[in-house]
């Protein structure tokens, strides 16, 4: 699983850094970029959707 | 200029008035029976005319649409903006960058950011947890308090003026001058409210000279000598942001706590699950902040338009009720409920777009470090039954006095 948080549409509500601190991080700004290229690393997936689930700019995708 | 109406309201979905207090009191059922009539836009001649979009999805379009819609005027008045003597007009408004549109706002608003980010943010919270405990300490072993008065009023006052670089101690001046702007805003231009104004205006004259004279490591000091397009900011533009971070950062984090205080005292299921897992607050304050969203924004039309089947005309005011967004049936499951637990939360309460709320980290820093240290102190209370609970009225929607009777403490 890979997520990706779209630079266009984030406007650093920091909800996916908060829930999923583990794949997403925050620049200087409060804009969110994932780490790791985006790889979700085994036993996080829920935290990947729960972090999709609560981006209130829709700005975070899954690729299964 | 139109007439300006004032007066009770004699229809909600064509003579509204959001800063009456009727509106306070009921919105969640005038919204909902206003879309079950088949009006998911309501209006009103009142402050010159005024248009309120109760759909999640028409909310967000607005937001989104900076052609169409500026955020000159971000609180709706008796004035339109271009009506406001020695006012800053577009693209930076009064109070930037909230009153500021693209591209200038872009810059205004990159200016803060940094101070307001997460990793700036969460070194706050031991201060925070020693201020909730001390108002707590305070109010001594009294059986009845007030948990907006004694409490959630004054949290937010005291981390934003540190941060600006004002005195504590002036909280309940700074709480006076919050309500002149953002309640009674249907109230006439009396002498009165002229003299408190100035008062206001005065006070940051002062400050903000003293800071030119002895700058130090705070807020004013940086505005004063942050840089946009290669030059310093224009001291209307330095004041105009010190206005907006004192008023906007105390009221509404102050009724997002009351808010939710206000429902664990009147929802013991909630309140007991939250005694006993209190890692679960961070999600419920998510849900409280969806429920009982405190802010409204407001947009002004730029030209003559069509939206949604109606014809809104240049000036005319559109309110952004992201507390309506929150309980849309469309976007949310279950709207009407309070879940604590809600897993799926795309809530608006920090607006949507290129005005999200600067302060969002801090407002969440404080709402979950209120309602921790107050369940810990408190874990068991309830409203005062012979006491009334009493709601803001206007833009920013919050109990104003919060009568509680502790019924146990530990």
């Amino acid at each position: 699983m890979r997520v990706h948080v779209d630079p266009s549409k984030c406007q650093g509500h920091n909800r996916c850094y908060a829930l999923a601190p583990e794949l997403f991080d925050v620049d200087d700004y409060g804009n969110a970029f994932e780490r790791n290229d985006g790889v979700v690393p085994a036993g996080l997936e829920d935290k990947a959707r729960l972090a999709l689930a609560n981006c209130p700019e829709f700005a975070i995708s899954i690729e299964e | 200029m139109s007439e300006t109406v004032y007066g009770p309201v004699t229809d909600w979905a064509t003579d509204f008035d959001h800063g009456s207090p009727a509106y306070a009191a009921n919105q969640h059922k005038i919204w909902e029976d206003l879309k079950n009539s088949g009006c998911p836009i309501a209006h009103t001649d009142r402050y010159g005319g005024t248009w309120l979009p109760l759909t999640h999805e028409m909310v967000h379009s607005i937001a989104y649409d900076t052609d169409h819609f500026s955020s000159e005027g971000p609180v709706v008045g008796q004035l339109k903006p271009s009506e406001v003597p020695d006012r800053i007009g577009a693209p930076i408004g009064p109070v930037p960058p909230i009153s500021s549109d693209p591209p200038f706002h872009n810059e205004a608003r990159r200016l803060l950011l940094p101070a307001f980010s997460p990793k700036m943010i969460d070194p706050w919270r031991d201060e925070v947890i020693e201020i909730c405990n001390k108002l707590i300490d305070d109010m001594g072993d009294a059986d009845h308090i007030d948990a907006a008065l004694q409490y959630s009023q004054h949290i937010p006052v005291m981390v934003i003026a540190r941060m600006l670089g004002l005195p504590v101690e002036d909280g309940d001046r700074f709480r006076g001058w919050v309500n002149l702007v953002l309640s009674g805003i249907g109230e006439e231009r009396t002498e009165e409210r002229m003299q408190k104004f100035m008062e206001f205006n005065e006070y940051l004259a002062y400050h903000v000279n003293d800071h030119k004279e002895n700058p130090r490591e705070d807020l004013i000091s940086f505005l004063l000598n942050a840089e946009i397009f290669g030059e310093k900011l224009s001291l209307e533009h330095a004041v105009g942001t010190v206005i907006l971070l004192l008023i906007a950062g105390i009221d509404t984090t102050w009724s997002g706590i009351g808010s939710s205080l206000w429902h664990l005292a009147t929802n013991s299921v909630d309140r007991r699950r939250l005694v006993e897992n209190p890692d679960m607050i961070p999600t419920a304050v998510e849900e409280f902040l969806r429920a009982y969203a405190p802010v409204t924004m407001a947009r002004v039309v730029k030209e003559d338009m069509e939206f949604h089947g109606v014809q809104m005309k240049k000036e005319d005011w559109v309110l952004l009720p992201f507390p309506a967004a929150n309980r849309d049936d469309k976007q949310f499951a279950n709207a009407h409920e309070v879940v604590i637990d809600r897993e799926e939360n795309r809530h608006a309460a920090f607006g949507l777009g290129i005005h999200r709320c600067l302060g969002s980290n801090l407002a969440r820093l404080e709402m979950n470090v209120a309602v921790e240290v107050f369940l810990q102190r408190f874990p068991d209370f309830s409203v005062d039954a012979n006491e009334m609970v009493t709601w803001s009225t206007g833009q920013v929607r919050g109990p104003r006095t919060l009568p509680f009777v502790v019924n146990a403490r530990a």
